[in-house]
């Protein structure tokens, strides 16, 4: 689904990524972890073709998008939803018009639109809400409807750049559920998050980038080497005490998650 | 055609939303387009007395002695014909000359009367279509027989032409200025929206909106502010040039005897120039002040 091919970004005083490769395969669900400017938002940009790699191939969906025309740019991100920290809702547009507001973009039928958004909004358990507007709202809320925005086009790829990080933790483990959720149904998820908690209880496939490089992949818990350093987390210790449920892995391995 | 009417919605609902701005620029754009109205009338009036000028001198007038007979005028007209440049040489008797001057003498024509003899020659006159070849026929006028004097208006003709290129040049160059500074204006008034929007332009990127679909209204909403302010000046400029030519046009015929470009003839033209240039300003404006929005 999402592939970097020894991608190499550099800014003008400092690394975003550093040969990177790796492989996200369709239906996975991906915490992307690390400490703060280590190249977790330029691997999202990149994805989105926001900016350019300075070398490397990257691919979404088959599509060698480092090759793609500006052009073409429009059509990739209709197959990618993005969730924000700070949900970047419309302040003058309701609920229904922030969800319907994406579907007239890719111009969708008005009868499509009126048909799907109260769908959405009734798995995200916000349809009650639709004639408010986001001010009225609390963040959760809010964060459900910037999710209904993001998935209304069926993408089939959902990235979140911690989507989590403005909410209290039973609400971010709410949202988590949504996530989980539509990764259910076969999106493939890049999450971006410093949220341990929520990483550790997920049991999902943990990327750690660090200085550009990914430094750790794998199933499990949040951790990378910063933290072991300073001798804030010993993942081996954390490994030892958390029971990683089998019928996760098992249920990645059966999709063929992580081939 | 979905897509267009949402764009035009959303255009009109964008103006409503910044109305302050969209009148300051309406006005701004209004005033400016007022002042290059005034160049444009002033090169259309400079325009048509060009024409005139040169419509009364272009032509070599060869006059003849009294002597002179008619088999030599016709000489001279034969002989004239054939040259290059040339449009046209006719005979004019002295009474078609008087009957021409006091033509223009008008209503004091009746002061000529008073002149026992007539005392204009008869002449040829050679009308010319090539103004470049007026020289080369005069000098050739000259040497024939029986000719008292060849009158050419050249260095009149040359002052004139200079005059007038002069003034629509300096009015040409300053309306391009006034152009360039209404396309500044719109895009500053377009930016100020887009700034309000900038949250809502990131997101529509992000969703997969095609740069068109986001300019699109911001172009609606320039051209609108465009239409608007061309409707008001060519409405203002109808109303102010009409009184002017009222008021003082006859006068400036009297004096110039020169006619002004009659009201409904201007306005015709004008509008539909002054629309197109509305529009034009107001579409720059738009497409330069999103430019920098629209790259990444």
């Amino acid at each position: 689904m999402i592939e970097f091919d020894n991608v190499t970004k550099y800014y003008k005083s400092n690394i975003g990524l550093d040969h990177v490769s790796i492989k996200i395969n369709k239906g996975d669900f991906v915490f992307l972890v690390g400490p703060s400017g280590a190249g977790k938002s330029t691997f999202i940009k990149l994805i989105l073709k926001e900016i350019n790699a300075d070398s490397g191939r990257i691919t979404v969906k088959g599509h060698d998008i480092t090759k793609m025309s500006a052009r073409n740019v429009p059509k990739l991100r209709r197959n990618i939803g993005i969730v924000f920290q700070d949900f970047r809702l419309l302040p003058k547009k309701t609920v229904y018009e922030n969800v319907a507001f994406a579907m007239e973009i890719v111009h969708k039928k008005r009868k499509d639109i009126d048909k799907m958004v109260p769908q959405v909004l009734g798995m995200m358990g916000i349809l009650d809400k639709k004639n408010k507007y986001p001010e009225e709202l609390s963040a959760g809320e809010q964060q459900r409807v910037a999710i209904a925005r993001a998935i209304v086009n069926k993408p089939k790829i959902l990235i979140a750049d911690e989507p989590t990080g403005n909410l209290d933790p039973d609400t971010a483990w709410e949202i988590m559920q949504l996530l989980n959720k539509i990764n259910q149904y076969g999106t493939t998820i890049v999450m971006v998050t410093h949220a341990r908690d929520i990483v550790d209880k997920m049991q999902k496939r943990v990327v750690a980038i660090e200085n550009g490089k990914i430094v750790r992949d794998e199933f499990g818990i949040y951790g990378y080497q910063e933290m072991l350093d300073d001798g804030s987390a010993q993942p081996e210790k954390i490994f030892d005490t958390m029971k990683v449920p089998q019928r996760t892995f098992k249920a990645r391995f059966r999709r063929g998650g992580n081939k | 055609m979905r897509s267009l009417l949402y764009t035009i919605k959303q255009a009109f609902i964008q103006f409503g939303r910044n109305l302050n701005m969209a009148f300051i620029s309406i006005f701004a754009i209004t005033c400016m387009m007022l002042i290059l109205s005034l160049f444009f009338i002033l090169v259309i009036n400079v325009n048509t007395a060009a024409e005139t000028i040169k419509g009364d001198y272009d032509s070599i007038e060869i006059f003849l002695l009294d002597e002179t007979t008619e088999e030599q005028a016709n000489a001279i007209i034969d002989d004239m014909k054939d040259e290059d440049g040339v449009s046209d040489v006719y005979y004019k008797s002295k009474e078609e000359a008087m009957a021409e001057f006091k033509g223009r003498w008008g209503e004091n024509g009746y002061l000529l009367d008073s002149l026992q003899d007539n005392p204009l020659p008869n002449s040829v006159v050679i009308m010319i279509d090539n103004l470049e070849k007026a020289d080369d026929l005069a000098n050739k006028a000259a040497t024939f027989d029986g000719i008292e004097d060849v009158k050419y208006y050249k260095s009149t003709v040359d002052k004139l032409l200079k005059a007038t290129h002069f003034i629509q040049v300096a009015a040409i160059i300053i309306m391009i200025f006034l152009i360039v500074v209404s396309v500044i204006v719109v895009s500053n008034t377009i930016k100020l929206t887009v700034f309000n929007r900038a949250d809502e332009i990131s997101i529509m990127k992000y969703v997969g909106a095609t740069n068109w679909f986001i300019r699109g209204p911001f172009l609606v909403e320039g051209i609108i502010i465009g239409v608007i302010s061309s409707g008001v000046s060519i409405g203002i400029t109808a109303v102010v040039y009409q009184n002017l030519i009222d008021a003082i046009g006859a006068e400036v015929y009297s004096m110039l005897s020169m006619p002004v470009v009659p009201m409904p003839f201007l306005i015709y033209n004008f509008a539909w120039i002054f629309m197109a240039l509305g529009i034009s300003i107001g579409s720059c404006g738009s497409i330069i002040s999103m430019r920098k929005f629209l790259d990444a």
